[in-house]
């Protein structure tokens, strides 16, 4: 093990901006299970459906792929209301969402992603974008753009969430849903309404950190199965809903991975998300900055 | 009917399975049956902790990998050709059976004073987390994966797949009536009202705690037992995901399509998926048959989630509540009585 | 007379709120305890910190001489400590039969009685005849209305033979003669020895039952004594008529 500072700005700069890459991926899991405690553990299913989709415009139409990602917003969003109504309809009203939603959420996992396996092949795929390949060089630091840009952005994302649910009167409800529905129904707003808003929200998010996925990395169906672990280890530690908290945790582990992956090797860098979860886990559930 | 006769009879008809797959004398048998039979332990066993407690286990492919690799070390320890004599499958599968056992004792230790989705959580953890402890071993092959030389043939029964597949017949039959045990005794009372409803089983004097650990540990180390002969079968074991994860969708839908309430149902959905399984694979392809068991789970959970069991449950019901010749009073209008044939449905 | 709880200055917070503070009771055996305050007085509260269902950040309590803090609630039920939820949670998936024989199987049934499944069963379906349920035995909590959960509740907490129990609002939407038979049933419980906390709305029920009266305002115990006593209370008076 070589121990160089070089080595060590640069990996914990590179973990601050795959950090900020995680938290977009993140984002959506905290707000469909931070705040409407619905374990969708098939989001990185939807994430790699989002890679999939600015892939198809990117090679189709040569469109930046943040801004396909944004315009498949809509799409994506229809897409989790629908699967909130199913969800809704089967389980949460009848009250067998701990076993049976689970379950449900874990098919639509394989569903996804086999679709994908037999729609596009298990070749991985990649964009083309004019930040993809050119490295800022600042001193000894090396700042790769395809990762900086789309930590950028997603910044920016996490940042709108932020002001939608703190300003909006939406965003209030959708807090408020999670704390209290009878007072929600008593203001006459249909609680049902506001959490399918929410959880379409946050398959939204899947779109854009699809895009930033597909970016940074070459993407074939199953990688999705990499960051379930992660996302959800972020959600914990972050405290479960705080966006703020998911930036933190998110750059937390994206620098601890990246200081285990230089100095001790790639392989050992996923168990580093989940071994985080389970002391986290185990020690406070609460997470850093939980409710 | 008590355990013991319910045993006897389990064991016999396991005899006739066999004796029925001998006569036949296709190997093939031997091999597809195999898988059957792994799947109905792990079914079973996913069953004990997910379909009595309510806890989702997501990391089966983790505890059966731990099995199998215990198999993977010992056989690098003694060497290949001392390994069947030193040390026989039954050994191999209680030593794979307790390591297992122990490591799903410690994740519940860690992890079961939880809510039930923070636990689910923690297994996919988990399997993760064995996953990559277990590439970077290198005395288990690491990565480039681990071959393991079969034995040619075994006094008695002719290959050694014959062997294993007797083998796992056994595992089976042990783990069907260990689930019928423990669905009839207290214990599995106990975890039905966890199921129910955790705060009220405390307030009932349940010790949630101590019945959620003997649950996990049981169900990890049967997974562990399941996992210990597969090395043998399939003469080359490579960790990488998707193993852990198709292993858990199976064990998570066959319990759920066939019922999760009784000992049954592991039963029916492994026999009925795993034997649909082999044969989409075969005539189409692997990624299809995922697709397939995707689509059912989410088909089942959602129309009958209380699985092929509970369909019949319901069907033989409403036979029973065929009105042809009984007469239905209403108490609360007086008045003429309904002709027989049309009396209203129950409500399910 | 021996104390058999004895709640010493406990205080419970919930983020920000603070739900109890510095609550301090004592409540000798054989005791017939009436607990009022208005909703959200945190009544329930002090029953879940009790019994162990919540954590309490502050103050300890003791029960038959041993302090239980940080015991789990099935440990407090296995000593003698039971209670019936205000919301009935029973279990949906077992008969009414089997929802009376859970709490028996997992406290009475340790401490060494080892009764046959016959007597088992005897002294179960007892209990439902003891709250007007034994018809219904056989049937799951779905079937029931209610009125019949929440006797359903007592049958449950009755049956791991506590020595101190806790009814949360058990009465509330009864009829008249219902709540005369509940009353009867814990006066009958009491007499065998059965120390009873009663949480109750129904003042003519509290003031009838009850050989003492705690009074419980936004958190703070405002008053401990006998009942005609407390309810001349002028802040009792406040409390209730504002």
């Amino acid at each position: 093990m070589i121990f160089s500072f070089d080595l060590l700005i640069n990996a914990i700069v590179s973990g601050i901006l795959i950090g900020g890459f995680y938290a977009a991926m993140a984002s959506g899991v905290s707000l469909s299970f931070g705040i409407l405690d619905i374990v969708n553990i098939a989001h990185p299913a939807f994430i790699i459906l989002g890679s999939y989709a600015a892939y198809t415009i990117n090679h189709a139409f040569g469109l930046d792929p943040i801004l396909a990602s944004i315009a498949m917003l809509p799409a994506f969003y229809i897409l989790g209301a629908g699967i909130y109504q199913v969800y809704y309809v089967a389980f949460e009203k009848r009250g067998q969402e701990s076993l049976r939603g689970l379950a449900f959420f874990f098919g639509l996992l394989f569903i996804t992603e086999v679709s994908l396996v037999l729609y596009f092949g298990v070749d991985y795929r990649d964009v083309t974008a004019s930040y993809i390949g050119p490295t800022w060089h600042l001193g000894d630091i090396d700042v790769p753009l395809r990762i900086a840009v789309p930590c950028l952005v997603s910044l920016l994302l996490i940042a709108a969430l932020q002001l939608l649910l703190g300003r909006t009167f939406i965003g209030r409800a959708i807090m408020a849903v999670a704390q209290d529905q009878l007072a929600l129904r008593l203001m006459a707003v249909d609680p049902i309404r506001i959490k399918r808003t929410a959880f379409a929200i946050s398959i939204a998010t899947a779109s854009l950190a699809g895009a930033f996925l597909i970016i940074i990395q070459p993407v074939e169906p199953s990688v999705g199965r990499d960051y379930i672990g992660r996302i959800f280890a972020i959600c914990v530690l972050g405290g479960m809903g705080s966006l703020p908290g998911t930036v933190i945790a998110s750059m937390l582990i994206g620098v601890v991975e990246s200081l285990t992956s230089t100095f001790y090797g790639p392989s050992w860098a996923p168990a580093v998300s989940f071994g985080f979860l389970l002391l986290t886990l185990a020690i406070r559930p609460a997470g850093l900055l939980g409710r | 009917m008590r355990t013991l006769p319910f045993l006897v009879i389990s064991l016999v008809i396991a005899g006739l399975v066999f004796a029925g797959a001998l006569a036949i004398g296709n190997e093939y048998i031997f091999f597809a049956g195999y898988v059957v039979l792994q799947y109905i332990v792990l079914s079973t066993a996913w069953n004990i902790l997910g379909g009595y407690c309510g806890y989702v286990n997501f990391g089966t492919g983790a505890f059966f990998a731990v099995g199998a690799y215990s198999t993977v070390a010992i056989y690098n320890l003694f060497g290949k050709n001392e390994l069947p004599h030193v040390m026989p499958m039954p050994v191999l599968m209680l030593i794979g059976g307790v390591v297992s056992g122990i490591v799903g004792f410690g994740m519940g230790y860690l992890t079961l004073r939880l809510r039930g989705a923070f636990f689910s959580i923690a297994t996919l953890a988990l399997a993760v987390v064995l996953e990559t402890l277990i590439v970077n071993w290198d005395f288990v092959g690491g990565s480039r994966g681990a071959y393991i030389l079969r034995p040619e043939t075994v006094p008695l029964l002719g290959s050694y797949v014959r062997y294993l597949f007797l083998v796992m017949l056994l595992l089976a039959v042990a783990s069907l009536v260990i689930a019928r045990l423990i669905e009839r005794s207290r214990l599995g009372f106990g975890m039905t009202t966890i199921r129910d409803d955790e705060l009220a089983a405390e307030a009932s004097g349940v010790p949630t705690l101590r019945v959620k650990l003997i649950a996990t540990t049981i169900s990890g180390t049967l997974m562990g037992m399941a996992g210990a002969p597969f090395p043998y079968y399939i003469g080359y074991l490579q960790p990488d995901s998707t193993f852990a994860l198709d292993y858990a969708i199976n064990a998570i839908a066959m319990p759920l399509i066939g019922g999760t309430s009784t000992w049954v149902g592991p039963l029916i959905g492994a026999v009925l998926l795993d034997s649909l399984q082999q044969l989409i694979t075969v005539t189409i392809s692997s990624a299809v048959n995922l697709l397939i068991v995707g689509c059912l789970l989410v088909a089942f959970v959602i129309l009958a989630p209380n699985g092929i069991v509970g369909l019949f449950h319901k069907f033989s019901q409403r036979k029973a509540d065929d009105p042809v010749g009984r007469r239905h009073v209403s108490l609360d209008q007086p008045g003429p009585v309904p002709a027989a044939g049309s009396a209203p449905e129950s409500p399910p | 007379m021996s104390e058999l709880l004895e709640v010493d200055n406990l205080s419970k917070r919930f983020g920000g709120f603070v739900a109890l503070d510095n609550i301090s009771l004592t409540v000798p055996a054989g005791e017939r305890l009436g607990l009022i305050g208005p909703n959200g007085s945190g009544k329930s509260t002090l029953v879940n910190c009790i019994c162990g269902t919540l954590r309490n950040e502050q103050g300890s309590v003791s029960f038959d001489g041993r302090p239980i803090d940080g015991m789990p609630a099935h440990k407090r039920t296995h000593l003698g400590l039971a209670r019936s939820f205000q919301l009935p949670r029973p279990f949906p998936s077992l008969t009414l039969i089997d929802n009376v024989r859970i709490p028996r199987l997992y406290t009475v049934e340790t401490r060494g009685a080892h009764r046959t499944t016959e007597e088992i069963d005897e002294h179960c379906h007892g209990l439902l005849r003891e709250v007007g349920l034994e018809a219904k035995a056989r049937q799951r909590p779905r079937d029931l209305t209610q009125v019949e959960m929440r006797k359903l509740e007592l049958a449950r907490a009755m049956a791991a033979e506590p020595k101190l129990l806790i009814a949360d609002e058990a009465m509330a939407g009864l009829t008249h003669s219902e709540i005369e038979d509940i009353l009867a049933l814990l006066v009958r419980l009491n007499e065998k020895g059965v120390t009873v906390i009663l949480i109750e709305h129904i003042m003519s029920a509290v003031m009838s039952f009850s050989r003492r009266l705690v009074v419980l305002v936004s958190g703070r115990m405002i008053a401990d004594g006998k009942p005609d006593e407390v309810m001349r209370n002028p802040e009792v008076e406040r409390a209730y008529l504002g």
